[in-house]
């Protein structure tokens, strides 16, 4: 605790939680005054390798009002065996569990180090997971065939009592029945015909006539609890039959003429999975897990037409309110967002497409749920491979790096009311004397729902900012839109949302790194003036990890000195970028693009757009310098920012 | 007897006198008759003798015109010698002969037989006298119905004159040697006929029965006299004519009887006497006969008004019509007249052997009758003319009917890629009537008479007769019948369609399953798509299969050759339907036969233990519809349904069977389908292309008339197998699915009835769809469906030019080919009403009536549609007593030959099950048989209605033809003998209780009578040669119907018999149907209410 930012850091190392202030208004009438709104960044699963969970259910403030939980900051007499909620001040009597309590013997939870803390709750049976995909055939071959190796690769990784399902969607919608012997079973549904969750449990059989059918193979249920959906069955039973029939999904056979687009019936898709979970599984953990390759072309949640010409809507278009499919279609999803959120599950979304695919309007059904969405060009890159790969990574204890069904509730003392939480989360309404009326987020209730999280999901209420954030914020695509499709913003703001600060602050500043013979490779200014000819530069934006090499270097890598024994070093020059890059690589989640490229190279761009334009094709010749490479922008640069925020600053204080 | 005793009073007798007026008179004013009497026997014999005579000479129909001349003198003679011969003919001789004796007079009467034989009359009018006489005979009956025959030539005779001339006379002639050879030939039907010149002989001593009686048999005798003619070939049509003219039928009380019986003799002995003389003349029929009669008298209160002489009737009340001097449905003569040489359609408005006859036919400019029969072959100049006639003007098409082997099937013409030449204007197609001028260079169309160039790639010189020199190596120019290939511009889209495909359907509820529907219809499927209908010598059929089962959601196929094993696409939303795959769904039998193999290994196990007992339907025919759609291709689907349909869906029925609603105003709705979803999935269907076949298997009320909607609207089929089990209908159900799944079918047709100027039609019956009023649209057509055709004058027809009739049916072939087929009649026209009724085809007639009848009580109550026909038939037999018979006594009932058995076969119509269904007849049965006979043809609506009864037991063994027929009565029946009874829908075994134990053993392999199980629907397999025989009749009759009839034994005195005993037609039926005889009596009433 050597510095107070390290103390800062500590905290956030140990509780997954860090303010905006870390020291606080003592009155209304100064925090009126802060411009900036405090907040916290909480990250719930914060991973602890050094915490040992708590194998019993916590002790809560008998006030019903209150319940919070006995926690180390509360006032206990040890010898009344008294503890006073620090909350609601309510006195409340130890359980009876906690008779030995006393000053040296006392239960973790009144420890100051557990200021974290997990309870594993032994009530209630354990339900098995459920991965339901729901899979895009409209996509070319070779995307096709990817995607199945990576779904059939995907059985291996499940947990072997999980439930799996397998829907999949072009013109037409199948939810595959899985488990049947010498002849697949499916069921089909228009792809154009929104129904309500009634009507897909009835078409599938799912309500009362289904059972008569079961009831005269008595056997079958007890043996089976699950048996009431022949959609999801447990992995280890028919990882073989669903092998088979993910390697016999051909392409959507529908004729797709010229100059149209496949029809994609991704709305109703997403539906009939929202409406089998929802039947069948309600508040258990789930998740439906969306693999398209194209924008929703038909039916509710259609994001564009079949025709070709007719492209997909651009920020331009919306802007002009000429986005004409979008409002309709993000109620869809919302919609459909809101339900899966109800009943705890949580849709992914893998959109793997050169042109959008609609995530604008889909984007509230990873956020509202928790679930992922990942954007890439094509399911055969390594980028989606190995992202998909990485949702079933498991931690040091061997479980899965995933929650389901997280309820958060915070509780305050008097003095401070809860304004709103963002991320991932939806309110659960519950309404107390701790929530404010003004909502910032998701606001007016003091308890979300999560459905689906993982060990970096952060949720947050803004975050500590300084003048050089505001000023890549201002340039990063998550206010800028210039250049980046809705698509593309929807997918970087849905990240920032769920990520903690370090990872917010990357991609807001992307940090870049310089190697060179000059010394070790060090942090350098994201300016343009930092690209030189004899540095290799690494940039993480988060998304993307580019390689940069710089003019001179890139000649000599041409020239093959890397190859000759005595230019050893000037191989591992050029070699150290590439491992810290694999580093982060490793780690990060969604998988980012990865780009090697050099001076001059087309995939420069991703550096040169990044960049503080200190030079550019306006000012170069003033500068009068040699160094650095101008960046052909009519953005402005840190430095005008920088004055015309100060003369803000004057002039706002007259 | 009532219609006897109104005899009495009848003047009929005055027929016979028409000629005498005065004779009239006298016998009304009393039975002074009995001079008067004799006048006019003098006269027939006359006139009869000479027309039996030329029968004897000869034959040939042309002495028949020469010959009536000739007769007349010879009349007396004749008659008797004709009697000799029909005596020898009948064991009856002898008592015919007595009968004769008695009457000689009555001998007259004979030749008024004669006249029955009818045309002759009309030569022999002159003899006046003589065609009283057959009148005469009927008069007997005093509702007589004298045969037309007699009596028409009369009136004819004048009006006839001419027309006899023509054909009629010859045809007069013809019949005089029918009625030979009737004796001859014919055993029992024929004696009766022959019988009928006896009754004449009746007529006159008992004038009452007898004489009308005999004029039916004498109808039968005149058949065969047709069939004289029919050999000289031209002369067929002649011949037929004539006899048709006139049918004189009994019955009716002779008022005159009093008048007759002056001649006669006492009337009421003679009635009593008489009876008993005819009775030997009628083979013995007239014991039975007595029995009906007096029922007549029972029915029919209405009798005794007939004759309105009320005097009469009282004493005529005991007596009965005679049945067997009544007009007999069973014809004998025609079949072995006319079938012996082929029928040649070179001459205009000939009348075709009649659908009971087998025939072969040669085209020689007209279509075979076996694609078009009329209703009538003269048809009236003038609309004023066919509205006094009633006589419906009608063609009865069946475009695609299949031929025998002998016959060639049509041409195939390819005019290149200008198409088929047709007329500029009316756009008729190139046919022999068209009329090429100007050196070759132009034609004139036959139908609307454009005068149209030739392109020059069709040009052709001329010879003298202004004929084209190619004109016999174009079959569009020589036949009657022919294809055109169709270019791409008479293609949907102006694409050639792809090769149409079979789409299974199949109910996998519990009903089905537990029944082994599901799993023996899999097994049999297996093997029946290697028998898909394929075009000439196509290696192998161009259908595509699919499959689809269902119960309350629907399961589709994908059954694509790459499959490791079949895919199921389940699609439970019926409400919306639409087809889940595209590839796969529809494929090539042979390339993926292993899949689909697995496949109908495993649908009856996937639903082994469902316990889903509702269904959808409409929403089936859909997805089916979207299928064929979606590739772009017309079919066919064959659905397999068990109930009704009440699962929630489009099309969801509830029961609403109501026997309570039968005999009231709202009885229609039982006709009509519950909810408007079925017309317009029909309407989406026939738009596409996609004809629905559906084979029902109900346990209990499926709403027929609701289901069967769309098949009816999309020229399909509808099979109903009430509580179908594996074991009973197996053989029936697989029977009816082979012949239904090769059967060759038409896709996407449309047909078009062209008419030359002065005609038109109006108004179409059968199977099939209609968006405007002239195109008939039919998703599938095969050749079993008939389109029945109503004209109606829209100006004056001309004599000369005659009236064309141009049938074009554009249609796909089960290969793929898009195709036109033509067919070309050309009608007669007439100024005289004789003309009509001597050219007249009742068996279409009844076809037309029956159509027009079951159509109509959708809309009509059934009451009301039944007096409608009463009502026409009246008018039409009024008319032609009025206009075309000889003046006679209001008391005789005379029928034009060709319709002579119009009373029966009408009497038929009214007391089907759906005009009058008995206690037992479901509403499902009702409305089966409502849309079945909508697309029967003549032969089937013929059979249906007068099912065919046939003795087994009364020709020996080794004969190798079908039994001759017996009239379908119960007092036809033997107890000694077994029969045969079939209607195209069934068939039983009837056992007569003292039938030959060795017979019994030969054909059920048990000892006794009492040992055979009744309900029997299969017979062992003996090695024996009566069972051989039997067996072999009932393959033999299967083969001649288009669905297979089950066979049930009956044994006498059995609970099953009334099953039986309902399709005896002749009599009384338990739900209240008339006997023929009172029926006649009613419809004798009918007449002389209109002629009054």
């Amino acid at each position: 605790m050597a510095t107070y930012l390290e103390f800062i850091q500590q905290n956030e190392e140990r509780d997954g939680v860090r303010f905006s202030w870390n020291v606080w208004p003592s009155s209304r009438l100064e925090a009126t005054r802060m411009v900036v709104p405090l907040a916290c960044l909480l990250t719930p699963l914060k991973e602890r390798p050094d915490l040992p969970p708590v194998q019993y259910e916590p002790v809560l403030c008998s006030r019903p009002t209150c319940k919070a939980v006995l926690n180390p900051l509360c006032q206990v007499d040890y010898r009344a065996k008294l503890w006073a909620c620090n909350f609601c001040f309510q006195r409340n009597q130890f359980p009876p569990a906690y008779g030995g309590i006393s000053e040296v013997n006392q239960p973790a939870e009144l420890m100051p180090q557990f200021s974290t803390i997990e309870y594993v709750i032994q009530r209630g049976a354990q339900s098995p997971l459920i991965f339901l995909y729901v899979v895009d055939t409209c996509l070319e071959e070779d995307d096709l065939q990817a995607l199945k190796e990576s779904l059939q690769m995907s059985l291996s990784l499940l947990p072997p009592d999980a439930l799996v399902g397998l829907i999949t969607f072009g013109r037409m919608v199948q939810v595959h029945e899985l488990s049947c012997e010498g002849i697949s079973k499916s069921y089909v549904f228009r792809g154009t015909k929104d129904l309500t969750a009634k009507q897909i449990q009835d078409m599938l059989g799912l309500t009362k006539p289904a059972m008569p059918m079961q009831q005269a193979r008595p056997a079958q249920p007890q043996e089976h609890p699950f048996a009431s959906s022949r959609f999801l069955q447990p992995v280890h039973k028919i990882d073989m039959n669903l092998t088979d029939l993910l390697g016999e999904l051909q392409r959507d056979p529908w004729p797709v003429t010229q100059g149209k687009r496949p029809l994609r019936s991704t709305g109703v898709a997403l539906s009939i999975a929202v409406g089998l979970l929802e039947g069948t599984f309600p508040n258990t953990g789930a998740r439906i897990m969306l693999f398209t390759g194209g924008p929703p072309t038909q039916g509710p949640g259609m994001v564009v037409g079949d025709e070709l010409k007719i492209p997909i809507r651009s920020w331009h278009d919306i802007e002009k309110d000429n986005a004409r499919f979008m409002k309709k279609a993000t109620k869809h999803y919302e919609m459909l967002a809101n339900r899966t959120a109800a009943n705890g599950h949580c849709i992914d979304i893998y959109a793997c497409a050169l042109d959008q695919t609609g995530l604008l309007e889909m984007k509230c059904c990873a956020n509202l749920t928790g679930g992922y969405m990942v954007m890439g060009d094509s399911f055969n890159t390594s980028l989606f491979k190995q992202t998909f790969q990485r949702i079933f990574t498991k931690d040091f204890n061997g479980d899965f790096r995933m929650a389901f069904g997280a309820t958060l509730d915070v509780k305050t003392s008097r003095e401070l009311k809860i304004a709103g939480a963002i991320g991932p989360c939806v309110s659960l309404n519950v309404k107390g004397p701790c929530v404010s009326e003004n909502e910032l987020g998701v606001g007016g209730t003091s308890q979300w729902k999560i459905c689906g999280l993982d060990p970096t999901s952060t949720l947050g209420i803004y975050f500590e900012v300084v003048n050089q954030f505001m000023f890549h914020l201002r340039r990063s695509p998550f206010l800028q839109v210039f250049n980046n499709s809705p698509d593309e913003s929807s997918y970087y703001r849905h990240h920032f949302a769920r990520q903690d600060l370090t990872q917010s602050l990357i991609m807001i500043q992307p940090i870049l790194y310089s190697y060179s013979f000059h010394g070790p490779p060090e942090p350098v200014l994201l300016d343009s003036s930092s690209i030189l000819a004899d540095r290799i530069l690494l940039m993480d934006t988060f998304f993307q990890i580019v390689i940069y090499l710089g003019e001179t270097i890139a000649q000599w890598r041409k020239a093959g000195y890397q190859d000759m024994p005595e230019y050893e070093n000037f191989k591992h020059l050029l070699q150290a970028p590439l491992d810290d890059a694999q580093e982060i690589l490793q780690a990060r989640f969604p998988m980012p693009r990865y780009i090697n490229t050099e001076h001059g190279g087309s995939q420069a761009r991703f550096l040169l757009s990044k960049v503080n334009p200190s030079q550019t094709h306006n000012n170069l010749y003033a500068w009068g310098q040699e160094t650095g490479a101008p960046i052909l922008t009519d953005d402005v640069s840190l430095q005008v920012f920088m004055d015309h925020l100060k003369k803000l600053a004057v002039s706002s204080a007259c | 007897m009532n219609v006897n005793q109104s005899v009495p009073p009848v003047p009929p007798f005055g027929q016979p006198q028409p000629i005498y007026p005065g004779y009239h008179q006298s016998s009304y004013g009393g039975q002074s008759g009995s001079t008067a009497p004799a006048i006019p026997y003098g006269a027939y014999n006359g006139p009869v003798p000479g027309y039996q005579q030329t029968p004897p000479q000869g034959m040939s129909r042309a002495p028949p015109s020469s010959g009536a001349p000739p007769a007349s003198t010879a009349q007396a003679p004749c008659g008797q010698a004709a009697y000799g011969q029909f005596g020898q003919g009948d064991v009856q001789n002898g008592p015919s002969s007595t009968v004769q004796m008695q009457r000689l007079p009555g001998s007259q009467p004979f030749g008024s037989p004669l006249a029955p034989v009818g045309n002759q009359p009309p030569v022999l009018q002159p003899y006046g006298p003589p065609p009283t006489s057959a009148q005469v005979a009927t008069q007997l009956s005093g509702m007589q119905i004298s045969g037309a025959v007699a009596p028409a030539p009369p009136s004819s005779g004048l009006g006839f004159g001419p027309p006899t001339s023509l054909a009629s006379a010859s045809g007069s002639f013809p019949n005089s040697g029918l009625y030979g050879s009737y004796p001859q030939g014919q055993a029992p039907p024929l004696s009766q006929a022959q019988g009928h010149p006896g009754i004449q002989t009746p007529q006159r001593s008992a004038p009452s029965q007898a004489s009308s009686f005999t004029p039916p048999a004498s109808g039968g005798p005149r058949l065969p006299s047709m069939t004289g003619p029919l050999l000289p070939g031209q002369s067929f049509g002649g011949p037929s004519v004539s006899q048709p003219n006139h049918v004189s039928s009994p019955p009716q009380a002779l008022p005159p009887g009093t008048q007759m019986t002056g001649p006669l003799g006492p009337l009421p002995p003679m009635h009593s006497p008489q009876q008993p003389g005819y009775q030997p003349q009628q083979n013995g029929s007239f014991g039975p006969a007595r029995g009906p009669q007096s029922n007549y008298g029972g029915p029919y209160p209405a009798a005794p008004t007939f004759g309105s002489q009320p005097g009469p009737p009282q004493p005529l009340p005991p007596k009965r019509l005679d049945p067997d001097a009544i007009p007999s449905p069973v014809i004998e003569d025609d079949r072995n007249n006319r079938g012996t040489e082929p029928f040649v359609t070179g001459v205009r408005g000939q009348v075709p052997p009649l659908v009971t006859t087998n025939f072969l036919v040669k085209d020689q400019g007209n279509a075979s009758p076996r694609y078009i029969r009329c209703t009538s072959y003269n048809i009236p100049c003038t609309s004023d003319m066919a509205k006094q006639a009633q006589v419906p003007l009608a063609a009865v098409i069946k475009p695609l009917a299949r031929l025998p082997p002998e016959e060639a099937s049509p041409y195939v013409v390819d005019h290149g890629e200008s198409g088929p030449l047709r007329c500029n204007r009316c756009k008729a197609y190139m046919c022999p009537f068209m009329q090429f001028i100007e050196g070759g260079r132009r034609f004139q169309c036959c139908f609307c008479s454009c005068i149209n160039d030739v392109p020059p790639q069709y040009f052709q010189h001329l010879d003298h007769t202004g004929k084209r020199v190619d004109a016999y190596d174009r079959p569009e120019l020589s036949l009657g019948s022919y294809e055109f290939l169709a270019t791409v511009d008479y293609c949907k889209n102006n694409k050639f369609p792809s090769p149409p495909a079979f789409i299974f359907m199949i109910d996998v509820s519990y009903n089905a399953i537990r029944t082994g529907l599901v799993r023996l219809l899999c097994e049999e499927l297996k093997s029946l798509l290697d028998f898909l209908p394929r075009e000439g010598g196509a290696e192998e059929s161009a259908i595509r299969v699919g499959f689809v089962t269902y119960n309350k959601v629907l399961h589709f196929y994908n059954v694509k050759s790459s499959l490791a094993q079949p895919q199921m696409m389940v699609v439970s939303d019926v409400a919306d339907m639409f087809v889940p795959l595209l590839d796969g769904f529809l494929v090539n039998v042979n390339e993926s036969r292993a899949v689909i193999t697995s496949l109908l290994d495993q649908i009856p196990e996937m639903f082994a233990d469902t316990r889903e007992t509702e269904t959808v339907f409409v929403p089936v025919i859909q997805a089916g519809m979207e299928a064929l759609k979606a590739a772009e291709c017309a079919g066919k689907l064959f659905l397999f349904h068990t109930s009704l349909p009440i699962a929630e869906a489009p099309g969801k029925l509830k029961n609403r069977d109501d026997r309570k609603l039968i005999n009231t105003d709202k009885e229609k709705t039982l006709f009509q389908p519950q909810t408007g979803a079925y017309q317009t999935l029909a309407k989406e269907c026939v738009a596409q292309g996609c004809c629905v076949d559906l084979f029902l298997f109900p346990n209990q009320y499926v709403d027929v008339a609701t289901l069967s909607v769309v098949p009816q609207l999309t020229g399909g089929s509808v099979y109903k197998y009430a509580s179908f089990q594996v074991e009973n209908d197996q053989e029936r159900f697989l029977s009816d699915l082979r012949r239904d799944v090769q059967k060759v079918v038409g896709f996407d047709a449309v047909m078009r009835v062209r008419t030359s100027t002065g005609i038109r039609a109006v108004d179409f019956f059968g199977a099939f769809y209609m968006s405007n009023t002239t195109d008939v649209e039919l998703a599938g057509l095969d050749g079993d469906k008939t389109v029945t055709v109503e004209f109606k004058h829209d100006d004056r027809l001309n004599e000369e030019s005659g009236a064309l009739l141009q049938c074009a049916l554009l249609y796909t072939s089960c290969a793929g080919q898009r195709r036109l087929r033509i067919h070309n009649l050309a009608l007669n026209c007439c100024t005289q009403l004789a003309d009509l009724y001597r050219n007249c085809e009742t068996d279409t007639l009844i076809n037309y009536m029956a159509k027009f009848a079951y159509r109509g009580v959708l809309n009509s109550p059934v009451k009301a549609v039944r007096d409608t026909l009463i009502t026409q038939c009246a008018q039409i037999l009024a008319c032609y007593r009025k206009n075309c018979a000889s003046p006679s006594s209001a008391g005789q009932l005379i029928l034009p030959e060709c319709m002579k058995l119009l009373p029966v076969y009408l009497n038929c119509v009214l007391k089907s099950d759906v005009l009058q269904p008995g206690a037992e007849v479901t509403t499902d049965d009702r409305a089966y048989v409502r849309q079945l006979v909508t697309s029967m043809d003549v032969t089937e609506t013929n059979v249906f209605f007068y099912p065919r009864l046939l003795p087994l037991t009364k020709s020996p063994v080794e004969s190798t033809t079908e039994p001759p027929a017996v009239r379908a009565s119960e007092e036809r029946l033997s107890n000694g003998d077994i029969y045969l009874l079939e209607n195209g829908l069934n068939l039983f075994l009837w056992v007569g209780a003292s039938v030959q134990q060795g017979v019994v053993q030969s054909l059920f392999s048990v000892s006794s009578f009492s040992q055979i199980t009744s309900g029997l629907s299969v017979l062992p397999v003996l090695d024996n040669p009566l069972s051989k025989k039997v067996r072999g009749l009932i393959d033999s009759l299967r083969a001649q119907r288009s669905r297979y009839m089950k066979l049930t034994v009956v044994k006498q005195e059995d609970k099953m018999e009334m099953l039986f005993k309902h399709f005896l037609v002749e009599d009384k039926s338990l739900s209240g149907g008339a006997s023929y005889v009172d029926f006649l009596c009613h419809m004798h009433k009918e007449i002389r209410q209109l002629l009054s």
